[in-house]
């Protein structure tokens, strides 16, 4: 008797212990979606260059998510990034001459869609394209552009 | 060259019938779970507690040196990068996706397993087998079912806390010694590592649990009922056990990428 007692007080402890890890794992480790919504509106941009943005990217205004990126394509006939993405339809007063600029998080960081505010009077919906957008800065462009400046300017101190 | 043709069709043949006892093996132990978890549930929580609770110091001491090993190699490389901040990324995504499934069931292997494997294989070698069937009990349900059940439970909870284990360890050498940030070390995980990533560890725990218990008792099994017979067979549930598992999880990740 003495003998199962201890087995059981042993595999509970097990189970607990197995349990609570489990919960850790996937509660404490992963962020999840810091993004839900009962209802979204769909909205589309064009960029030139999206650079590394991805599906499920964060959309954010004033660095709070109030999106994410559902689909990025590329529109063959005007070359240029066609990028889907949903807001939360609570936020339903976003002016529809906001801009869209695709920014870093940190250095190394993954990228999503900033939008800075615009100030027409006319709201973002369903279905509706932000025509101004900054396309993503490429830190090799950024690089070759630093050389060639460098470059010139050792010249011009001839 | 007759001679050789037909030893190779030999072991053909052989390697084929071997293989397809082994899956009827697993049928049969599936067919009997259901009853054996309804009726004799006793049976399978002291299996639990031999494959489980008894693993736990080996598991956890193993999964704190992993994870605190994983930052100090994460943490010197990144720092060339200033990018300390990632160490805990990376010492998560190793241990959640791929070593703490992977290590677990190796070290399940060679603790769990060749205790199975050689507490059957004794069991067969005294005929102990023969007499439970002698006195109409079925040893399959009596003895293998519980046992591999109790593999299969206890498997999944053990690289959990593996990897929870692991992760302390990393948090230790990266936090405590190096001095990362400790917000940012956990946020960066958190922000890094998705619930798919979870998902993708906890059902490679669950098919190395089935896999890696199903080579022990059947192992244990078909003992050749000899003491030699069981020191081969118990050698062999941890060489097969590995390559399995090793090549399961190239394949459940190359299907999951």
């Amino acid at each position: 008797m003495r003998q199962t007692r201890s087995v059981e007080i042993g595999t509970g402890l097990f189970v607990l212990l197995g349990m609570s890890s489990l919960f850790f794992l996937t509660t404490q480790t992963t962020g999840g979606d810091d993004f839900k919504a009962e209802s979204v509106y769909t909205v589309e941009a064009r960029f030139e260059n999206i650079g590394s943005l991805r599906t499920r990217a964060p959309v954010t205004m004033s660095g709070v998510t109030i999106g994410r990126v559902t689909k990025v394509a590329f529109d063959a006939m005007t070359l240029e990034a066609v990028v889907h993405f949903v807001i939360d339809a609570q936020y339903d007063q976003i002016p529809d001459d906001t801009d869209a600029s695709i920014l870093t998080s940190g250095i190394l960081g993954s990228q999503y869609i900033g939008l800075q505010a615009g100030g027409s009077d006319m709201y973002l919906e369903d279905g509706s394209e932000i025509l101004f957008t900054q396309s993503a800065i490429v830190l090799e462009n950024l690089i070759g552009k630093f050389l060639v400046n460098a470059g010139s300017s050792d010249e011009d101190s001839d | 060259m007759k001679q050789t043709f037909l030893e190779l069709r030999n072991n053909l043949v052989e390697f084929l019938r071997t293989f397809g006892a082994f899956q009827l093996f697993f049928l049969r132990l599936l067919r009997y779970s259901p009853e054996i978890l309804t009726t004799r549930l006793g049976l399978v929580v002291k299996q639990v507690h031999n494959a489980g609770a008894q693993s736990l110091v080996i598991i956890m001491v193993c999964g704190l040196f992993v994870g605190a090993v994983l930052a100090l190699q994460a943490y010197s490389n990144m720092a060339k990068f200033n990018a300390e901040d990632w160490t805990g990324v990376a010492a998560a995504f190793a241990l959640v996706k791929e070593l703490g499934p992977v290590m677990t069931a190796l070290l399940f292997a060679g603790r769990a397993g060749t205790a199975l494997t050689s507490e059957i294989g004794l069991m067969k070698a005294t005929d102990q087998l023969s007499a439970m069937e002698m006195m109409a009990v079925n040893p399959v349900r009596r003895v293998l079912v519980p046992r591999f059940l109790g593999g299969v439970i206890a498997m999944p909870f053990l690289a959990a806390i593996f990897s929870a284990v692991g992760l302390y360890g990393a948090h230790l050498i990266g936090v405590e010694v190096f001095q990362v940030d400790v917000g940012s070390f956990w946020q960066q995980i958190q922000l890094t590592v998705e619930m798919s990533d979870v998902n993708e560890g906890i059902i490679k725990s669950i098919v190395f649990g089935v896999a890696a218990s199903l080579i022990a008792v059947w192992e244990g099994y078909n003992t050749v009922p000899t003491a030699e017979g069981v020191g081969h067979a118990t050698t062999r549930t941890v060489v097969i056990t590995a390559i399995t598992v090793l090549v399961f999880d190239f394949m459940i990740t190359a299907a999951m990428i």
